[in-house]
């Protein structure tokens, strides 16, 4: 069944992000934010007050600061009162609550932001907090053990092996060099073993960052911006919470995911995968079918900058970015959250042919 | 630039969660050293048991018991536990298949034979926990467990797993919650305009910042200016003096240990520090707490221990007039 086609074209118009840092101590999270939000509105010449719709995404529990959300909306200006909402999920969840109030045709434009300060906390452990209260959470499994899991199954599957995982690393590490904003570039040591058969090369950096896009709809979009990163489709999906009733080596929320939002029906030049750990990514190239003709992850991904709540906007950011500047004329942008890509969002972007 | 402040901040509670009839039986199962799955419409086991089929979503709970051995069917080596984890040596993450269950269930794994003792298809059994209260962490762990003849697992007369006990999943005085401590640490750092504010304060100075474009004074400062949405830097001096805005009178006895000795009732105040633009609040001393009054003159008293004054108390002024706090409200 083809993808049904949006009832609005909408756009992402602008994007920004922080240099993704180890630390951020000398900066609240307002401070953070503010000049991603700034540089953001510079790129469309808007201001706060243009803006129909402001949706974010960010969680209390990275920095163990509360309302943290509310204090972040201080660097939008959000007076006289906004129009905006809050999500506690990647920012990329946050685009898709934008979207939708976009497609309803109550505003025209949105701006969408996320941040994360995962340096005031140990983001292993605050991981387990999302997890089953009853059955699971009381062990307090950390994220890289529930990514290790997943990683020996694919493993055991003949899906990759530890020195495929590595290639993975190297070659987001590599990619990274030509991104700025990027936190681990170059050659980085696979390192040893975090939680076996996962290495410390094959986890994310720990750090902090934020990132702002813009979306606009129909000609709006094509005011302010040469060329918008139309949206042709984007869906999301989530799999059983229980993680031994899930196959690890699959990700079906995925395929149905990237299926609503067309992404299989003509071909992709770009995919920016949210895959926090190496093997994760090899269980999205196998979903999504991607083969060599697609470039996966040219900003590095999130093994090279991985600011939690942003890391999967960033995703559809670079996406973005990537057609706008001409770089791509169709691309796959996904975000997932949850343990062991639980829950996954896939875009499909495109640019107007040249 | 104002160094940053940084503190250790602890955020820690328990959660008490009621649970659903699969789940209570479950535990409770747990406790009494039984493990428990739930049937799905399509004959499948799940273990651990949910309350809703996690793919049509139909309700479900026909119990079923299922034996405590069973089969990794996947694992990752944790050289390092981690606070909370279910042992403090080095263990295997499983994930568990338990004979007569369909669904793996994720515990740990005690294997002393190190990361090439474990591998996908190893078979275990639980150890149980001496004390159980019906949780998860009933069973302390699994661990390695050879079983010399495959069919021994099975009893000759009835077919089913020997280690069954028969349970039908009723059990006297059912655990019917769970209370789940959580604790996470964090260092905490205010950032740039707050630490700058606090530091002031050790000198027994109140310092705002200005927003360069409403010229707005905020205090405390947070950074930024929430109207116009521009980082805010220049710092000003604000009071000492200020203006009793609105307040409220407080009669529930403050339970926190610094505050034991306050007595009831008293004033809580939202005061404007004069050249501010934005109202603090604090507590109000000195006077018979219905004496304060919109527009009484107060000036801070600052406490031995630093940080913020511990109160405010009238200056002797004549009150401010309405007109000059009435956009201060």
């Amino acid at each position: 069944m083809p993808a049904p086609r949006p009832l609005r074209d909408i756009a992402v118009v602008a994007f920004a992000q922080t240099d993704h840092r180890r630390t951020s101590d000398d900066l609240s999270e307002v401070e953070m934010l503010m000049p991603v939000l700034h540089r953001v509105l510079a790129r469309t010449g808007l201001k706060t007050g243009d803006i129909g719709f402001t949706c974010s995404g960010s969680t209390d529990y990275l920095a163990g600061r509360a309302f943290s959300f509310t204090m972040a909306l201080d660097g939008v200006g959000a007076w006289p009162p906004i129009s905006e909402s809050h999500v506690e999920m990647d920012g990329a969840w946050a685009l898709y609550e934008a979207w939708t109030k976009l497609l309803t045709g109550d505003a025209d434009t949105a701006l969408v932001y996320a941040y994360g300060k995962s340096s005031p906390g140990s983001v292993r452990d605050v991981l387990t907090r999302q997890l089953d209260p009853y059955y699971v959470a009381p062990l307090w499994p950390d994220s890289i053990a529930l990514a290790a899991l997943q990683a020996q199954a694919l493993i055991d599957a003949g899906d990759t092996d530890e020195p495929a995982l590595a290639a993975v690393a190297s070659r987001s590490r590599a990619s990274a060099t030509d991104n700025p904003h990027a936190q681990l570039r170059g050659s980085v040591p696979r390192g040893d073993y975090a939680v076996r058969p996962l290495r410390t090369g094959d986890c994310p950096p720990i750090g902090d960052g934020a990132a702002a896009v813009i979306l606009a709809a129909g000609d709006r979009a094509r005011d302010l911006c040469e060329r918008p990163a139309w949206i042709r489709g984007i869906d999301h999906r989530i799999e059983a919470h229980g993680l031994g009733v899930r196959d690890l080596t699959d990700s079906p929320s995925t395929r149905l995911a990237a299926e609503r939002a067309g992404a299989f029906e003509r071909p992709l030049d770009t995919a920016e995968l949210h895959a926090p750990f190496s093997s994760q990514e090899v269980v999205l190239r196998k979903t999504l079918r991607l083969d060599d003709g697609v470039d996966v992850n040219p900003s590095g991904g999130a093994l090279a900058a991985n600011p939690v709540m942003a890391a999967g906007l960033i995703r559809i950011g670079e996406a973005a970015a990537r057609i706008g500047r001409g770089a791509s004329d169709r691309a796959l942008a996904h975000a997932t959250s949850g343990p062991c890509l639980q829950q996954n969002l896939v875009a499909v972007l495109e640019g107007d042919p040249r | 630039m104002t160094e940053v402040l940084k503190a250790p901040l602890v955020v820690e509670f328990p959660f008490t969660r009621s649970l659903g009839p699969v789940q209570s039986a479950f535990l409770t199962g747990l406790r009494e050293r039984v493990v428990l799955g739930v049937r799905t419409g399509d004959g499948r086991v799940l273990v651990p048991p949910v309350e809703y089929d996690p793919v049509t979503s139909e309700e479900i709970g026909e119990l079923v018991e299922v034996a405590p051995t069973g089969t990794v069917t996947t694992w990752a080596w944790n050289h390092e536990p981690r606070r909370g984890q279910p042992l403090d040596t080095p263990f295997a993450w499983v994930l568990v298949r338990l004979d007569g269950a369909d669904t793996a269930l994720l515990h740990a794994l005690d294997a002393p034979g190190g990361p090439d003792s474990v591998r996908t298809g190893t078979r275990v059994r639980v150890r149980w926990a001496e004390d159980r209260s019906g949780a998860i962490t009933d069973i302390a762990c699994f661990e390695p467990y050879e079983s010399p003849n495959p069919h021994e697992l099975r009893d000759p007369y009835s077919g089913g797993a020997a280690a069954l006990v028969g349970s039908d999943g009723r059990f006297e005085d059912p655990v019917t919650g769970i209370v789940a401590p959580a604790r996470l640490d964090y260092t905490y750092s205010p950032g740039r305009a707050q630490s700058a504010y606090i530091r002031s304060l050790a000198d027994r100075r109140v310092v705002g910042e200005r927003c360069p474009s409403c010229r707005k004074v905020y205090v405390p400062p947070r950074g930024a200016c929430p109207t116009c949405g521009v980082a805010t830097s220049e710092q000003v001096e604000v009071g000492p003096r200020g203006t009793v805005t609105t307040y409220c009178i407080v009669n529930i006895k403050a339970t926190h240990t610094a505050n034991l000795d306050i007595e009831v009732p008293y004033v809580y105040a939202h005061i404007a520090l004069d050249g501010a633009d934005l109202a603090l609040h604090g507590r109000i001393g000195g006077i018979p707490y219905d004496q304060v009054r919109m527009g009484l003159r107060v000036e801070p008293v600052w406490s031995e221990a630093g940080g913020h004054p511990d109160h405010y108390r009238p200056t002797g002024e004549p009150d401010a007039d309405y007109e000059t706090y009435k956009e201060l409200l």
